[in-house]
């Protein structure tokens, strides 16, 4: 027996994005926007920051599972654009919330929420917790390069929440990496050691070769998706729900056409929120929960791909 | 059947390029697809002949990306 996800919890910033407000600046349009991404609208934070919408969708989360949190055992953060350097935003959060338990980060890009999850399978196993928090949390225009047309129109800012409970809704979980950085990328602070030989301050942008991270996230998170489902005893085609982390809606048709789903399947929320990095899979499961959508007894997949390059997948049959 | 009427059959089976058409020096601009629909066409030649093609290759008409099908498949 490992876990069940008893409660979800989501907060994204208040400003809204339109591609017709970036065509204001940028050499686009919705048009191309539309048509190459999916992509309307994005929330862009103002005021809000990576760990204030990381305790907005804990705080939602713990809501809906009628607990406080003093009865937390684990706090999992994912994130790669955190306010800190250091400390880890779990800790952060855990200060804001009050908990007073363990809490650590997970670095694993846009995987970071399947990752956490494997992590916290790990302590259900070991029979360490009862009650673990999961929160992925991205300012993804933080590192968004507002100057390139390319990249500026595909990113906005969120965070998504779940507690998890001892429990078996959980049937199977696999997490993997191809060490590969080039594709996509953010680099850090150079520094101002006295020391450092190379004195240029590299920009602290993501790049990205879209179509080569295209490839990689279709043909990976389809082979995932059939291995999870397959794990857990069922076919990919029996799934109910598939929730997948949103980097573009032609990834998200793609990977259906290629896995065999129906793509009324695919939960779709890019439209409405670009690409959030981590924070898009516990999102989109939040709105599926909170909509009433998902019940008892259903199946549903979640899979994650991104930078590094990470991938993860994990099947579970709704309690 | 040759490799061209491989990629013409998986070109079809995607809808791409309706009402034209296909000749060697038909370009995937003609086709009206775009960089993202040519890597989606490019994953469905590598699972058809079990090859790997560089996201890089670029290719403009369909008779350079059957040249590069042919190559791969010759190495």
């Amino acid at each position: 027996m490992s876990f069940s996800i008893i409660a979800t919890g989501s907060a994204l910033p208040k400003k809204v994005v339109t591609n017709d407000d970036l065509a204001q600046f940028l050499d686009t349009s919705d048009e191309w926007i539309v048509t190459r991404t999916g992509i309307k609208t994005r929330h862009v934070a103002t005021d809000e920051t990576t760990s204030s919408l990381a305790v907005e969708a804990a705080k939602n989360a713990l809501d809906m599972a009628h607990l406080s949190p003093s009865d937390l055992d684990l706090i999992i953060c994912t994130t790669v654009t955190h306010d800190y350097i250091t400390p880890s935003l779990a800790c952060v959060v855990q200060g804001e919330l009050g908990a007073n338990c363990p809490a650590l980060d997970i670095n694993a890009a846009c995987s970071g929420f399947l990752y956490a999850l494997d992590v916290a399978d790990g302590y259900f196993a070991r029979g360490r917790v009862e009650k673990v928090l999961v929160v992925s949390s991205e300012l993804l225009t933080r590192i968004t390069d507002w100057r390139d047309r390319a990249t500026a129109v595909l990113f906005g800012d969120g965070a998504g929440a779940v507690v998890l409970g001892r429990g078996d809704a959980l049937r199977s979980i696999k997490i993997g990496a191809k060490g590969n950085p080039d594709p996509l990328y953010s680099p850090n602070v150079g520094g101002i050691s006295p020391w450092r030989a190379d004195k240029t301050e590299p920009e602290c942008f993501l790049h990205m070769n879209g179509q080569e991270v295209f490839k990689f996230a279709v043909s990976t998170v389809s082979a995932d998706l059939i291995d999870v489902a397959q794990e857990a005893g069922i076919d990919v085609s029996s799934l109910d729900h598939a929730v997948l982390h949103q980097a573009n809606l032609r990834i998200l048709d793609a990977a259906a056409r290629k896995c065999g789903l129906a793509p009324e399947k695919m939960e779709v929320i890019i439209d409405e929120t670009g690409n959030m990095s981590s924070a898009c899979i516990p999102i989109a499961l939040d709105r599926l929960v909170r909509s009433g959508r998902l019940h008892s007894g259903e199946w549903v997949a979640l899979a994650g791909f991104g930078g590094g390059y990470t991938s993860g997948a994990a099947c579970f049959k709704w309690d | 059947m040759s490799t061209f009427e491989r990629v013409v059959k998986i070109l079809n089976d995607m809808d791409a390029g309706e009402g034209i058409e296909l000749t060697p020096s038909t370009t995937f601009e003609e086709l009206g697809l775009d960089s993202l629909s040519v890597v989606e066409i490019t994953m469905s030649c590598e699972d058809e002949f079990g090859i790997e093609i560089d996201t890089d290759s670029n290719p403009t008409t369909l008779g350079e990306f059957v040249e590069l099908i042919d190559a791969k498949l010759g190495e």
